[in-house]
């Protein structure tokens, strides 16, 4: 099997962008990504793209052909795809499919959110609807109440403490100050974490990704078309996963484990033929402190429970075995829906080929990314290879 | 949703609320013992599609719980307000708790459901009262 090539990548600055439109955001990165892959655009065959709520907070449904338009394939088929802050990570899945099954050789995916225009309750209101509007939106939960819920029965079941979910927090704000393209360049320490209001308790300010206006775009080329043409494009996407569980907390197996994320796992692990012993560096869905705790375990590289003092203890910082987050991850550099999943692709496929910041935080060739969507009720995990 | 007499009656939920209120409350059980709640044909741990009303337990215990402090529009009046998940047996129900300080509700709390209408939008709300 032929796996598809990241042959280039383009973000926008994640950060507070209110009155920049999704058209515009999605042009600027799609645009980098092109520049970045050193393909024509005439060349690229459809449009593989991620958003969330911008039905709510742009008003604008049938954003496909937009945003096609936008990076300038109007004839290109064009598809969003809305899987909550999974959506572009679902794109991206759709896409490699499609590279490997012929059907393409040459796909841009991307994603854009615009959520500042809306303000804080707004942003929380549109967020909430990832959640079962009926029996958990109607109950006052908003998005960081359902985190919430899930870091206090893990505390209850495994253990655990606010200051280890700081020290995650200090963690992925250390990893952001080199980042240009990160929300937030400025570091934290765990006492002012500590200190910060309380959202839902146990989660405080810092425990949460910030508000985000940003868009990330990928080009994705087959093998055989990154050979033909002579392509510089050392990363490859070798393995794909995606996973499901019930839409509500209150319906699910367990309040402290994310089954859809080890399914994901467990079948983008099997597809890329490794382990996660193999995996050196990984970029994870912390939207909150506690969801990096719940990946990390998810993706088996750690058993359940054991993960909370992961960042405390050294081992997912950057100089720790296995660095989590390199980029900053949702919490510091910013979590604009649906354009994280694909952002995730572009700051690992940067780091494995060593022109990102972090680069040198690096230690081996094989990387995973994990987009979680609601409170995980689907998932999707890649893996990436240098391959050259 | 601020024109609550205006919005159309989600069939299921609202029968289940209108039950709870009524301290009838019910669930839908699969033959596997599977517990969910309306509307819902399927059962979807088991497939089976025979499922029944049956009464549900007059009392649960807090399962986890969070006190919310910034809370969507619909709610901002409401807040500080505690949302919790409760086990009822075979099924959870996610609702507010009422009648207690925040600070004195912890995980194993017995509580009893009932409808209550938020400050806010005075809408209807699955609560949960001391047992
Ligand atoms: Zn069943």
């Amino acid at each position: 099997m032929s796996h598809p090539r990241v042959s280039g990548v383009g973000l926008t600055h994640f950060g507070k962008h209110p009155e920049r439109t999704g058209r515009d955001l999605f042009a600027e990165a799609s645009e980098r990504a092109l520049e970045d892959a050193g393909v024509d655009r005439a060349t690229i065959e459809q449009l593989n793209y991620g958003n969330f709520m911008g039905a709510l907070s742009e008003h604008q449904g049938h954003q496909g052909p937009l945003m096609a338009e936008a990076a300038g394939i109007p004839d290109a088929p064009a598809t969003r795809y809305e899987s909550a802050c999974a959506s572009s990570g679902v794109a991206v899945r759709e896409a490699v499919k499609d590279v490997r099954n012929g059907e393409a050789d040459v796909v841009l995916v991307g994603g854009a959110e615009r959520m500042n225009n809306l303000g804080t309750a707004g942003t929380t209101e549109a967020l909430a609807i990832a959640a079962d509007d009926l029996y958990e939106v109607r109950a006052g939960m908003t998005f960081p109440a359902a985190y919430a819920l899930m870091a206090k029965a893990y505390f209850d079941q495994y253990g655990g403490s606010r200051e280890e979910l700081a020290e995650i927090a200090v963690k992925n704000h250390d990893n952001a100050l080199d980042n240009e393209y990160a929300q937030y360049q400025k570091p934290i320490s765990v006492e002012e974490a500590l200190d910060a209001p309380m959202i839902a308790e146990p989660l405080g300010l810092f425990d949460a990704c910030p508000i985000t206006d940003g868009a990330s775009a990928a080009v994705l080329v087959s093998d055989e078309y990154a050979e033909t043409h002579d392509l510089d494009a050392p990363v490859a996407l070798t393995g794909t996963g995606q996973g499901g569980d019930k839409m509500a907390l209150q319906d699910r197996n367990y309040l402290a484990r994310t089954p859809a994320a080890e399914r994901a796992a467990e079948e983008a692990y099997a597809d890329a033929g490794i382990g996660p012993q193999d995996v050196s560096v990984a970029e994870v869905h912390d939207c909150f402190t506690i969801a990096e705790v719940l990946a990390l375990e998810a993706l088996d590289f750690y058993a359940p429970g054991e993960a909370i003092g992961a960042a405390a203890r050294g081992e997912t910082t950057r100089d720790g075995d296995r660095p989590i987050n390199l980029s900053g991850g949702l919490k510091a550099k910013g979590h604009p829906v649906g354009a994280t999943g694909t952002s995730q692709v572009v700051e690992m496929t940067r780091l494995l080929r060593g022109d990102h910041p972090n680069s040198d935080a690096v230690g081996g060739e094989v990387g995973v990314v994990h987009n979680a969507g609601g409170t995980v009720a689907s998932t999707t995990v890649h893996v990436l290879e240098v391959r050259t | 949703m601020s024109e609550s007499e205006e919005r159309v009656r989600d069939e299921g939920y609202d029968d289940f609320l209108d039950a709870v209120a009524e301290g009838e409350g019910f669930y839908l059980e699969c033959p596997e013992g599977h517990g969910w709640l309306p509307p819902r044909r399927v059962c979807p741990e088991c497939g089976a599609t025979d499922l029944e009303e049956v009464p549900l337990p007059e009392s649960g215990a807090v399962e986890t719980f969070t006190t919310v402090h910034v809370a969507s529009p619909e709610f901002v009046e409401d807040t500080p307000y505690v949302t919790a998940v409760a086990d009822f047996g075979a099924v959870r129900l996610t609702g507010q708790i009422w009648d207690v300080e925040p600070d004195a509700v912890e995980v194993g709390l017995e509580v009893t459901p009932d409808v209550g209408e938020t400050e806010t939008a005075g809408e209807r709300v699955l609560m949960f009262r001391p047992y």
